[in-house]
């Protein structure tokens, strides 16, 4: 277990090296913090910090999306309860690598991706949180190239507040 | 305690459908309770489909995700009786994970 000891300070080598017990206790601490770093870089925190939608969406991709008719974005046209809100997308586009949902008048805009490996369909539904009436956007990331879809959903009571 | 996750996949051909449903508040931090106390953000940030090790498809979300999410997908490559492994976090560290055989 001298591999996973590397990098750590000298007062935490002595202590593993000491008793057993404490060495074995410290491998399963070891063990578990690469596992939760790996979780953790790949979720877009900033993103999600975001307040508006061009921000959110420049923040997970680092560019502008072309809005296209070869994403079928499908929303309500008014939803009663903004709590849960059916949406889903799919695309007629090739090489989709990730798909993901933002709505405008959250207070921030992102609220789901997802990633598209291949040989995973370009379709995707799920059920969002709406605080107000506002435009839905849903990207498509193919081919390197960002594609777009807008949808006002009109929202009758709110989904993010009392 | 029983699973949060609840997992259907049905092969159909070559491509298999997936839908899951998972048992989880996806408190946002924004909405307040009857004293006007504000209840602390909670909700899943990542959810992971694995098939034969490989993941199929993984969701990042935020907490404009709605309360007791619901998702639907499709992948191809699988065939009936592989297994599928569907695990979350939240953001709390929370985690839950199950195995589903593809029918």
């Amino acid at each position: 277990m001298s591999f996973s000891i590397e990098g750590f300070s000298a007062t935490r080598r002595l202590v593993l090296q000491g008793a057993g017990a404490v060495a074995l206790f410290g491998f399963g601490a070891l063990a578990a913090r690469p596992a939760l770093a790996a979780a953790n870089d790949t979720y877009p925190e900033a993103a999600f910090k975001q307040k508006a939608d061009k921000d959110a969406i420049q923040a997970l991709y680092g560019r502008t999306a072309d809005a296209s008719d070869k994403v079928k974005l499908d929303a309500p046209e008014i939803a009663e309860n903004g709590a849960v809100v059916p949406i889903s997308v799919t695309t007629t586009l090739e090489n989709v690598t990730s798909i993901s949902f933002f709505v405008s008048g959250n207070p921030n805009a992102l609220a789901a991706s997802y990633a598209i490996p291949e040989g995973t369909l370009p379709a995707v539904s799920n059920r969002l949180k709406m605080q107000q009436t506002s435009n839905v956007i849903a990207i498509v990331e193919a081919g390197g190239k960002l594609y777009s879809a807008t949808k006002e959903v009109k929202v009758t009571v709110g989904g993010c507040g009392g | 305690m029983a699973s949060t996750i609840r997992v259907r996949a049905i092969a159909n051909g070559d491509t298999t459908e997936v839908q899951a449903l998972i048992q989880h508040p996806m408190d946002s931090g924004f909405v307040k309770d009857a004293q006007g106390a504000v209840i602390p953000a909670h909700f899943i940030q990542q959810l992971t489909f694995e098939h034969n090790g490989k993941a199929v498809f993984t969701a990042d979300w935020g907490p404009a995700v709605a309360k007791d999410p619901y998702v639907k997908f499709g992948f191809k490559g699988a065939s009936k009786g592989d297994e599928l492994k569907v695990s979350w976090v939240d953001n709390k560290g929370a985690s839950d994970s199950t195995t589903a055989k593809i029918q």
